[in-house]
């Protein structure tokens, strides 16, 4: 039989000298977490309260001198344009949380509750329009409904033989209808998600009083997932006041300015920083208090819904309907991806976009200029993979750590460490970047132009989704397994070894590969950030829009979807269809 | 010497006490349960042995060095125990061969050894023919029978186990439990056991310890704790019984409707006045169509109130004449009385437990 005692500390020491061997044994005792934990708040300080508080300090400072002031935020909010901005930005986040609505809400109920035929087509729709980077997806648009070039005023034209145009995506309406078209997959996700867990019995009890499919939807099913509607509007609305990449692309032409490109102004030479932060702290402020109305929304009690018990559920028959309501899936999978998608790559492999489909003007000329000829298209391919691969693998080790000792309850107040990780959620990218800018740009770290800095940023923007994830991969590994681990004679770090990092390491590749996937279409935060030698391809595509080419833009976004579907699928092939779309 | 001993064991999370100057002696060899409802402690005093946490007071010793202290704890995998989970806690990447082979492999022992007794092990729990499987392929009973040799293979100095058949189906656990007695008896590896099922402490242990609120309120071995519950608590959760209430004044003790003797209940009373509340099991309780004869107890007259059959016995309850008492009797099934039948109630003053 094995013994223990010889592995005892040494009892009659410590009767003989008690305080010191007391205090060697709490140390040989200790656990490893403690030490840890403090370098996990170091790496959280850097990533996300320094930047911040950076921010927060710059708003109320003097330039130069650092001397307390309000000047900032009277020169941020004293001009009209300034206020209309703030103003456009609400109004585009409703209009566009509106339109994300009535696309996805339909697509919701007819995938999760009714026998409506093609409902995977309907899932490949969502998952497209999620991939789709929102610029590129403005830029299909201009493609499509740019004034009298654009191909819907040329069939038109073509059609009626009416010269004028009849759609112009250069308008409010037209930007609110693009950015809905990138983001009704939030509310598509929520929605789903939440009648994925309503039990037919709540409906047939509707049935059974006399009820039809239509009132029992309109009264029973609907109002159950209300909290889940909600929550997705809020994402809509605050995901499109963040956003700079499509208002940038669309917004400037039309003369539409909103927060986000009024930030982008004020970081245009002569930089500054300070009036910038100040302008972008309502922003944050939205934000938070929108996030927290959400959870509040989403954590109320008795929607059944949200509990996820229930019976058995069978889909709603709808007999003539059913392809009524696939007409709207398929409407909006060509409006958000399809037709988006054909003129890119139309104009990708054109000599001149607006020649139409013809052999004479198939080339590949586009393609070769960028990656034979143009001299930052590359750098800004390998920059993105770099950034991204290096930003996905720090924010998984860190959000790893920190999901650990907190759901292992290894030490006091983990729950900080859970928090400052999730904290990044309620900060629009745009702003983070500014907090950044503020706090590492200049001296004495002086990091701007580096690709430390981009890292840096990027690894912080997605902490969140690490986190969440990380958390949903531990909880999957009950502590008991570890335990026995342990009871058997390993120490922690043989049961990470041997049992958790087996178990967990298909989920954590999933996040790891989500974090990789959204974190190389990121532009907000990149586009403050970049150097001449840190370009992104994000960024890439954002100056050569500025510039009008295109033929050559739409190859950029050609490689860049090229990259994207190829992770996906990697992503789905193993981990299954549903690894991008899950609700966090 | 004692192997394992607790002393004065308090644990406390916030303002609520787990357990609550607990002491409990294990002899080498010995099985002891933890027998409670649940958040009684008894898991948390299992996890404060296993060393997955500390206690706020107390100590945990063996073989008279001491584990656990509040100041320090030695961790887990340094205590040559092993435990069996509520989970099973099965690893799902290993096959059983290597769960079974895991301890071993950390105790640096050759491949020839490991792969005897492993092969050993599996085949006392009758999993030999499943080494290669991976847990995913087991029912439940065949990963329980794993845990088990993976806890036993190791030879501990002490093994814990948590509810361990508590998620499998009704006549498993009838079977597991013996399989875990016949293991103790092969292995007579010191053994603690937490249940809240009385019927697998009963099977499996030398002594059961009943835990209500973070204390022990009896430990005992089955037969005496069944027949001489010591408290309510402990009469009440070990099998079904009839509290009658009495008071004792001089020598004599007066039930409602009746009275006995003192002296009668073998000096169990000696020194107590006043109000006395005593168990007295249901087929402790005999029923008789005519007034007994010769019986060295009591024969009281009374009526059958309600009954139910229940194949295997009757289950009746009786009221004796003049008396507000309501008393739960089991009968075999050839002793047959109907609702509302006069009937005499024999009881045997030695079969009455007096409860503190």
């Amino acid at each position: 039989m094995r013994s223990s005692a010889a592995t005892l500390p040494g009892v009659a020491a410590a009767e003989s000298d008690g305080r010191f061997s007391a205090l060697l044994r709490r140390l040989r005792h200790l656990e490893p977490a403690t030490l840890v934990w403090v370098v996990l708040v170091a790496v959280l300080l850097v990533l996300v309260v320094s930047p911040m508080a950076k921010l927060l300090l710059v708003s109320f400072e003097t330039r130069g001198t650092g001397a307390f002031t309000l000047s900032n935020y009277v020169t941020a909010y004293g001009r009209e344009r300034y206020l209309d901005a703030l103003f456009n930005s609400l109004m585009l986040g409703g209009l566009s949380a509106l339109l994300s609505l009535i696309f996805a809400l339909p697509m919701a109920w007819a995938v999760s509750r009714t026998d409506m035929p093609f409902r995977g087509v309907t899932w490949g729709v969502v998952l497209g329009a999620f991939i789709m980077p929102p610029y590129l997806g403005a830029i299909g648009w201009i493609l499509l409904a740019g004034p009298n070039a654009g191909w819907i005023n040329q069939a038109w034209t073509f059609v009626t033989g009416d010269p004028d145009s009849i759609v112009n995506v250069y308008t409010f309406t037209g930007l609110a209808l693009v950015i809905a078209l990138n983001s009704f997959p939030f509310i598509f996700i929520f929605v789903k998600a939440a009648l994925d867990m309503v039990s037919s019995e709540m409906e047939d009890a509707a049935n059974i009083l006399g009820a039809g499919a239509w009132r029992t939807m309109m009264t029973v099913t609907l109002p159950l997932v209300w909290p889940a509607i909600l929550a997705g509007i809020i994402i809509v609305f605050l995901e499109t006041m963040a956003l700079f990449g499509t208002p940038a692309i669309i917004g400037i032409p039309a003369r539409i300015n909103v927060v986000t490109t009024q930030l982008w102004q004020f970081f245009e030479f002569p930089t500054r920083v300070e009036v910038a932060a100040a302008y972008a702290i309502p922003l944050l402020l939205i934000t938070v208090a929108l996030i927290a109305v959400q959870r509040l929304v989403l954590s109320r009690k008795g929607f059944v819904s949200q509990t996820g018990k229930g019976g058995e559920r069978r889909p709603v028959q709808l007999g003539a309907w059913r392809w009524v309501l696939f007409g709207w899936c398929a409407f909006v999978g060509l409006l958000a991806v399809l037709m988006p998608l054909v003129v890119l790559l139309q104009a990708s492999f054109a000599e001149a976009w607006g020649r139409g489909f013809s052999f004479d003007n198939l080339t590949l000329r586009n393609y070769y200029y960028l990656i034979f000829q143009h001299d930052m298209a590359m750098p800004s391919v390998w920059n993105t993979i770099y950034f991204s691969a290096a930003a996905a693998t720090f924010a998984l080790i860190i959000a790893l750590l920190v999901a650990y000792i907190q759901h292992r309850k290894l030490v006091p107040f983990a729950g900080v460490l859970g928090f400052l990780a999730m904290a990044p959620f309620v900060i629009p990218g745009i702003v983070m970047a500014i907090g950044f800018y503020a706090a590492y740009a200049s001296p004495p770290l002086a990091l701007y132009g580096t690709a430390a800095l981009m890292i840096l940023a990027f690894t912080a923007r997605f902490l969140p989704i690490a986190y969440a994830n990380c958390s949903a991969a531990v909880r999957t590994v009950h502590p008991e397994m570890e335990e026995a681990v342990r009871i058997l004679g390993g120490g922690r770090m043989r049961a990470i070894r041997s049992v958790v990092a087996p178990l967990m390491k298909k989920s954590l590749f999933g996040a790891w590969l989500i974090v990789f996937i959204i974190a190389t279409r990121e532009l907000s935060a990149a586009v403050f950030l970049v150097g001449p030698n840190t370009r992104t391809m994000s960024v890439m595509l954002y100056d050569l829009s500025e510039e009008g080419n295109f033929e050559v833009l739409s190859a950029l976004g050609g490689i860049l979807l090229v990259i994207t579907v190829t992770l996906v699928a990697i992503g789905m092939k193993l981990l299954g269809r549903d690894f991008m779309l899950r609700r966090e | 010497m004692p192997r394992l001993v607790l002393k004065q064991i308090v644990k406390t999370f916030g303002a609520f006490t787990a357990v609550d100057h607990l002491d409990l002696d294990l002899a080498d060899g010995e099985f002891v349960s933890l027998l409670g409802p649940s958040g009684c402690g008894k898991t948390t005093t299992l996890r404060m042995i296993a060393g997955f946490m500390p206690p706020t007071e107390g100590t945990i010793e063996i073989d008279g060095k001491i584990l656990s202290s509040p100041s320090s704890v030695m961790p887990p995998e340094r205590r040559g125990m092993s435990m069996i989970f509520q989970s099973y806690a099965i690893w799902p990447n290993m096959t059983v061969f290597e769960n079974v082979a895991f301890g071993l492999k950390l105790r640096k022992l050759s491949g020839d050894e490991i792969r005897d007794r492993v092969g050993r092990i599996l085949d006392v729990v009758q999993m030999g023919h499943l080494a290669g499987r991976y847990p995913s392929e087991l029912s439940g009973g065949q990963q329980q029978r794993v845990a088990l040799a993976r806890a036993i293979v190791v030879q501990p100095a002490v093994l814990l186990l948590d509810e361990p058949l508590s998620n499998l189906d009704a006549s498993l656990r009838e079977e597991m439990r013996f399989e875990i007695r016949r293991l103790h008896d092969e292995f007579r590896i010191t053994t603690v056991y937490v249940t809240h099922d009385q019927g697998e402490a009963m099977v499996t242990s030398d002594r059961i310890a009943v835990m209500n609120a973070g204390r022990i309120e009896q430990i005992d071995d089955p037969f005496s704790l069944y027949n001489r519950p010591r408290t309510r608590f402990v009469a009440g959760f070990i099998g079904r019984t009839n509290f009658i209430e009495a008071r004792r004044e001089a020598n004599s003790v007066t039930f409602d409707g009746f009275a006995v003797p003192a002296g009668r209940f073998n000096g169990e009373l000696d020194g107590r006045t006043g109000a006395v509340t005593f168990s007295v099991r249901p087929q402790n309780i005999s029923l008789h169509g005519s007034q007994p004869s010769g019986t060295n107890g009591l024969a009281l007259p009374g009526r059958i109130v309600e009954r139910a059959y229940l194949g295997e016995f009757w289950d009746y309850v009786v009221a004796p004449a003049d008396s507000g008492l309501r008393l739960r009797v089991v009968a075999p099934p050839r002793e047959v009385f109907e609702a509302g039948q006069t009937v005499w109630i024999g009881l045997a003053p030695d079969q009455m437990t007096p409860l503190a």
